[in-house]
């Protein structure tokens, strides 16, 4: 389970983040929520621990942040970062299995470990020899979600997965990805500014505003039962929803 | 980062080693016909000397100045130099005129020189025969008719020197069109006036090439040029700790004239001869002379010795520098501010500012070539890590990677586009900028086209200026093939 607590945090004096707390269960899949500003990817970046946090708590199944050292945190954490982020220099293959490489594992048991993420996300291994830029947008996410999930982390945390995909690939995706997260059985959180793709792909959809959490529920209680008028106002401002009928 | 710190060191011991090395007779030599001819004199005197000591030539090494503070830092041990030259440009007395008091205040300087040689080779002007003839021309004073529309073709150390151009216009009250004085080369000046660029040029009055080009020198009729007497200039250290060898030199004392000198400049000048066979023909003996080949492959070596060198020094400190840049703004701002600056110095400038620390050789024409080299790398390490999108920086962090990790599997590989064009420029521009190391007497390719220039000997500058485009053709080449290794194959994108 990973929790954040209470979270606070100030850049120059300018409150980001103010009284913040998340909790998603083991194998619960959950999104962020927010538009621009609203302090979704500096909670991001504490749960990445790439900055500090003014006050409150991060656990992961009740060990604190503190508890793990720089890497293995990272270990536990498989980030899919927004367009992917495959290092261009590197194949697929070696972006996959960049940090198993660093980390001394045996050659035999980073080939098993590929093949099997290589099902899971069905990618030929002729498509993981190409560079970043020979691939397409739907093959990218997926050699980054291999890359996520390389070390078997507890955690998979997704940045706007399909923000950079165009409609008709971005359907696709979202059914395979949903299919992909059930298979891993992880805790997933995904970051996103898109309801619909939240309400397709989560469970539990927390809706951060001007730093704070409006509110934490599935997407029919923020449709039904808003906890502040601003929910709704969010929730009307999304293009694409399916309408209401469709839910009751 | 151990290998960066074993390089640093290396390249330290490399410039830390004495200046002042064992027994040997270090012998310089001024940039034309004249100081090549004297120097390999005076060198060859010394080698049949007894008790024989080995002689270091470093031949052509430029101006007054260089030779001079060469002399005052041990850096060379004699040179032959005229008494106008040393009152003038050393002492800044121009009002000394005798052999004696120029000595004397010398001697103060912990320099001795010889008894004059026997030849005054002074300053002075001339104009093509033919103009003269025409023009009516015999003395200085005739110029002054004729000097509205009079072009001049002037060296530089003629033009600044106060017993040069500006006295002599004083003096003579000659009114020339400052538009119509061209400052140039002095090996230059002859073609010019040749080819009917120029109407007159500063000579000197034992030039060979006086002769060749059927040039008329006009009488100082003022008495306005100081006696130019040629000396052996000496460190006193030399001349006690060598006597033999200094009474050596001394044996020419009054037995070079003002013809002798001529012809032992023409036999170098005209009939292209090798300085060292033309004193070796005076003197009444032979030498051994290299063949081209061997002589080219010789350069080659010195050549790639001080591109190497250089090259490995702005590698191991320009990168780091370049790395430290980024990281620390301020730092970075002093380092390629510095290294900038660095680079509009001129060459020559930069090497005469060297001399004083390094002394001549090698050593600071490897110094000026490290410093030339290492603005490219700086820059282009500090533009290529610059124009890393931040974001891969900041995911290598959250997968978990160490700074020494990023630096090397991310920073460096996806900057490296940008260094190994950083790294060629370098190469370039040292492989260029080497053949001016013959100045201070390092070899290389420089070596045939310092003397070719100086003796306006065009197949000769050619033997070192060929082969130095083709070592720069063969280095561009070589980044060509080296990218191909060395940057990742997914940054190779073909366009």
């Amino acid at each position: 389970m990973l929790e954040l607590e209470h979270i606070y945090k100030a850049f120059a004096g300018k409150q980001v983040l103010t009284d913040v707390s998340l909790a998603i269960p083991t194998g619960a899949t959950c999104a962020l929520i927010g538009s621009s500003g609203s302090g979704k990817t500096t909670l991001l970046r504490i749960t990445l621990r790439l900055i500090g946090l003014d006050r409150g708590a991060v656990r992961l199944d009740d060990r604190p942040l503190a508890d793990f050292g720089h890497e293995a945190w990272a270990d536990r954490i498989g980030y899919v970062p927004q367009d992917g982020g495959l290092f261009p220099h590197l194949t697929g293959q070696q972006n996959v299995t960049l940090v198993a490489r660093l980390r001394r594992w045996h050659p035999q048991q980073i080939a098993a470990r590929i093949a099997q993420l290589q099902e899971l996300v069905a990618l030929d291994t002729a498509v993981l020899q190409r560079f970043p830029h020979e691939l397409s947008g739907g093959q990218i996410q997926r050699v980054a979600i291999m890359r996520a999930a390389m070390m078997d982390p507890a955690v998979m945390l997704l940045d706007e997965p399909m923000a950079a995909l165009d409609p008709l690939i971005r359907s696709a995706l979202q059914q395979e990805l949903k299919a992909i997260f059930a298979r891993l059985g992880k805790t997933v959180m995904i970051v996103t500014h898109d309801l619909a793709e939240a309400a397709f792909l989560a469970e539990r959809i927390t809706l951060l505003h001007d730093g704070r959490v409006l509110q934490t529920g599935s997407y029919p209680d923020l449709l039904l039962r808003p906890a502040d008028p601003f929910v709704t106002s969010f929730i009307k401002a999304q293009r694409t929803l399916p309408p209401a009928a469709d839910l009751q | 980062m151990r290998a960066w710190l074993c390089a640093a060191i290396a390249l330290g011991a490399l410039f830390c080693v004495p200046v002042d090395a064992a027994d040997r007779i270090v012998v310089g030599s001024k940039i034309f016909t004249e100081g090549y001819v004297l120097g390999e004199l005076a060198a060859q005197s010394i080698e049949a000397s007894k008790p024989g000591v080995p002689v270091v030539r470093k031949l052509g090494m430029g101006s007054t100045g260089i030779l001079f503070q060469s002399l005052n830092t041990g850096a060379i041990d004699v040179y032959a130099d005229y008494t106008g030259t040393l009152a003038e440009a050393i002492l800044k007395q121009p009002q000394l005129r005798s052999v004696a008091e120029i000595r004397a205040a010398l001697l103060k300087m912990g320099i001795v020189i010889s008894e004059p040689l026997g030849f005054d080779n002074t300053y002075a002007l001339a104009v093509p025969e033919e103009f003269a003839q025409r023009e009516g021309l015999h003395t200085i004073s005739d110029l002054a008719r004729l000097h509205s529309s009079l072009r001049a073709g002037f060296s530089y150390e003629f033009m600044d020197r106060q017993d040069g151009y500006p006295g002599l216009t004083e003096r003579y009250r000659l009114g020339l069109d400052p538009a119509h004085v061209n400052r140039m080369e002095h090996s230059l000046t002859y073609q010019a006036i040749d080819q009917g660029a120029v109407d007159v040029i500063d000579v000197y009055s034992t030039d060979a090439k006086i002769k060749k080009f059927k040039l008329r020198v006009l009488d100082d009729n003022l008495g306005y040029f100081p006696t130019y007497q040629a000396v052996w200039v000496a460190r006193a250290g030399f001349v006690s700790q060598y006597p033999a060898q200094w009474r050596a030199l001394r044996q020419w004392q009054g037995r070079i004239n003002a013809t002798t000198m001529q012809d032992l400049n023409a036999q170098a000048d005209i009939d292209k001869r090798s300085i060292a066979q033309v004193v070796a023909g005076f003197r009444g003996s032979t030498v051994r002379s290299q063949t081209l080949a061997g002589q080219i492959g010789r350069r080659t070596l010195e050549h790639l010795w001080l591109v190497g060198v250089s090259l490995a020094f702005s590698i191991f400190i320009g990168i780091p520098l370049g790395i430290l840049a980024v990281r620390h703004r301020r730092t970075g701002q002093v380092i390629l501010t510095v290294s900038a600056i660095t680079q509009t110095i001129p060459s020559l400038a930069l090497l005469c500012f060297l001399i004083p620390v390094f002394g001549v050789g090698t050593k600071p024409a490897l110094a000026a070539l490290c410093l030339y080299s290492l603005l490219p790398v700086v820059l282009n390490t500090f533009t290529g890590i610059r124009g890393i999108d931040p974001r891969h920086l900041e995911n290598a962090r959250a997968f978990g990677l160490t700074p020494g990790q990023i630096l090397r599997r991310i920073v460096l590989p996806l900057a490296s586009p940008s260094l190994l064009t950083g790294i060629r420029t370098a190469t370039i521009v040292s492989i260029g900028t080497a053949t001016l190391a013959a100045l201070v007497g390092a070899g290389g390719y420089g070596v045939p086209i310092v003397s070719g220039l100086s003796l306006n000997d065009v197949p000769t500058i050619l033997t070192g200026a060929i082969p130095a485009a083709l070592m720069a053709w063969a280095a561009h080449a070589a980044f060509d093939l080296l990218g191909r290794f060395i940057i990742p194959a997914g940054l190779q994108r073909s366009p």
